[in-house]
């Protein structure tokens, strides 16, 4: 298949449509969050605003070349996980730009922007920055075994490397998702997910109680605006892959969107049940556990599809 | 081995001087208290040599410059950004630090007025004086202000910031913040309760909207003279003049 220019126009949509949903359910859980704790909450357009008001700040310091690519990467790391992923089953405009072997670039993605965010986090010299990066990187690594286990698994079970492949051996009914045919996998892919996430009880990146914010610390305007703006468009990349993976896909957005919003509301629901875990408890957890619960799945798994 | 010992009593005497100069009031611009504001050489990972000037190369030199606004709709609608998202750099300096949090709390949640609360200065455009300054803090309250990002408001809470309140005859408080930093809004009060916080801020946010906050380019247009305010109450200045 030949490179289509119309498809850049395709992915931009898609883009902008992800941008908006991922903005939208941050407000929205922000809000149940606070409902939650018996609080009114933010407006849920809040996160808009805050992102307006980033862009027009009138002010900006630089720390020196990586502190500018910091964001940037990060945003890249983002988008790249992004476009790599066919949003919706069936569709020749919302297939991004899914080839053969996607689901490889894709694990690749995920870890790349944390390791632009290190190098520009460093450069800030503060050193709250370099304790977050440090555990970041540390607990990335540690949940990224957990993670790759996974969708080797899934490639393994359907003998493909392609998302593509993997959600059309899943049509048909929820019979056929891979939550269904492989639940062992699928649980420790939704583990891999809270890590993924960064939220409680793996949040030892930001850490509010310890580490103010950790990487983000001398971050602010333009730059911390790239990085909403990521943050919105990162965590949704994400969740796709997952839904792509192990909850049968998508057809149309409005299953999406609903898919997305259940399996990103795992992780917040995780997130206000369970405290925080300290760095050390948290490594030593997906070491402890994850790990030999990955190492049973693959195994299953291979006996099975073999 | 002598000579260590000498070079060592040297040191220590000029140390003391500059404790004595310091105690007496003496002007203390020209030289920096702190031995890591000094240039030194340092020694690299590879064994290279290389000099270090603290004050030049971890520190800006360049004073703060104005930031005209933009053309009219456009300056209003950035206005309205900025007047709805409120992030604050809580400073509790004081007693009336205590009146801050209970915003947070679910009785009256200043979230949903769209006011949150961030933990470092960079990322905060509302700077929060909460109660009276001791000359200690007026410091790090400089170099806090001076690494937050334009625009940015200052308010001040509490009757101390505004004449010292009952700290007015204190040896070791200022009375009027407004010599050392431009203030947007002042709620007065001994303390003033989370309610009329609240209507501090929604008057920070109209005043916002209209485009009368322009406290970070007051404050670079009269550099000088808060400099000046600022040395005077702060004997020992052992920072850049320039924070940011």
């Amino acid at each position: 298949m030949g490179f289509e220019p119309i498809k850049i126009l395709y992915a931009l949509g898609t883009i902008f449509i992800i941008f908006n949903v991922g903005m939208l359910i941050q407000g929205i859980v922000r809000k149940i969050g606070a409902r939650v704790g018996k609080r009114y909450g933010i407006r849920f357009y809040q996160p808009y605003i805050d992102l307006i008001k980033n862009y027009v700040m009138r002010s900006n310091v630089t720390h020196g070349v990586m502190f500018y690519l910091g964001p940037v990467f990060r945003l890249t790391g983002g988008l790249g996980v992004f476009l790599f992923i066919p949003i919706i089953y069936g569709s020749q405009y919302f297939s991004n730009f899914a080839f053969a072997g996607d689901v490889v670039l894709v694990l690749y993605f995920i870890f790349f922007g944390s390791l632009g965010m290190a190098l520009g986090a460093g450069e800030g010299g503060h050193p709250y920055s370099a304790i977050g990066v440090s555990r970041g990187l540390a607990q990335v690594t540690a949940a990224e075994i957990a993670l790759v286990i996974a969708v080797i698994g899934v490639g393994i079970q359907y003998d493909t490397l392609s998302i593509t492949e993997m959600v059309a051996a899943q049509q048909g009914g929820i019979a056929n998702w891979t939550m269904v045919t492989n639940p062992l996998l699928t649980i420790l892919a939704m583990l891999a997910f809270l890590g993924a996430m960064g939220r409680s009880p793996f949040d030892v990146v930001l850490a509010p109680q310890e580490i103010p914010i950790g990487p983000p610390t001398e971050y602010h305007s333009t730059f911390l605006g790239i990085m909403q703006t990521n943050r919105s468009i990162f965590p949704m990349a994400k969740t796709i892959l997952f839904v792509n993976l192990f909850f049968g896909g998508a057809t149309n957005w409005i299953v999406l969107i609903l898919k997305i919003f259940i399996v990103y509301m795992w992780s917040v629901v995780v997130g206000v049940v369970f405290p925080r875990f300290r760095v050390d408890h948290s490594i030593r957890w997906w070491y402890k556990y994850a790990l030999p619960l990955g190492i049973i799945a693959i195994i299953v798994t291979t006996l099975i599809a073999g | 081995m002598a000579k260590n010992f000498y070079e060592t009593t040297r040191i220590k005497k000029e140390r003391i001087i500059r404790v004595i100069r310091v105690i007496c009031g003496e002007k203390t611009e020209d030289f920096m208290t702190k031995e890591e504001f000094r240039k030194r050489k340092v020694t690299g990972p590879d064994g290279e040599e290389f000099e270090v000037d603290p004050m030049k190369d971890y520190f800006s030199e360049d004073k703060p410059r104005v930031h005209s606004p933009r053309g009219k709709i456009i300056e209003k609608f950035m206005n309205w950004a900025r007047g709805e998202s409120l992030w604050i750099l809580g400073y509790g300096t004081g007693c009336g630090a205590i009146e801050m949090r209970p915003l947070m709390t679910p009785r009256f949640d200043a979230y949903r007025y769209g006011i949150q609360w961030r933990p470092t200065p960079r990322q905060s455009n509302v700077f929060m004086i909460a109660g009276y300054l001791s000359v200690k803090t007026l410091k790090r309250v400089i170099r806090s202000y001076e690494q937050m990002q334009g625009p940015k408001y200052v308010v001040a809470l509490g009757s101390c910031t505004i004449n010292g309140g009952m700290y007015w005859d204190s040896y070791n408080t200022i009375n009027r913040l407004d010599y050392y930093l431009p203030v947007d809004v002042y709620i007065a009060g001994c303390m003033p309760r989370p309610e009329s916080l609240l209507a501090g801020f929604e008057k920070l946010k109209e005043m916002i909207k209209e485009g009368k906050c322009e406290g970070q380019n007051e404050y670079a247009e009269n550099f000088d003279c808060y400099k000046k305010n600022q040395k005077q109450i702060i004997k020992d200045w052992d920072m850049p003049d320039y924070n940011w």
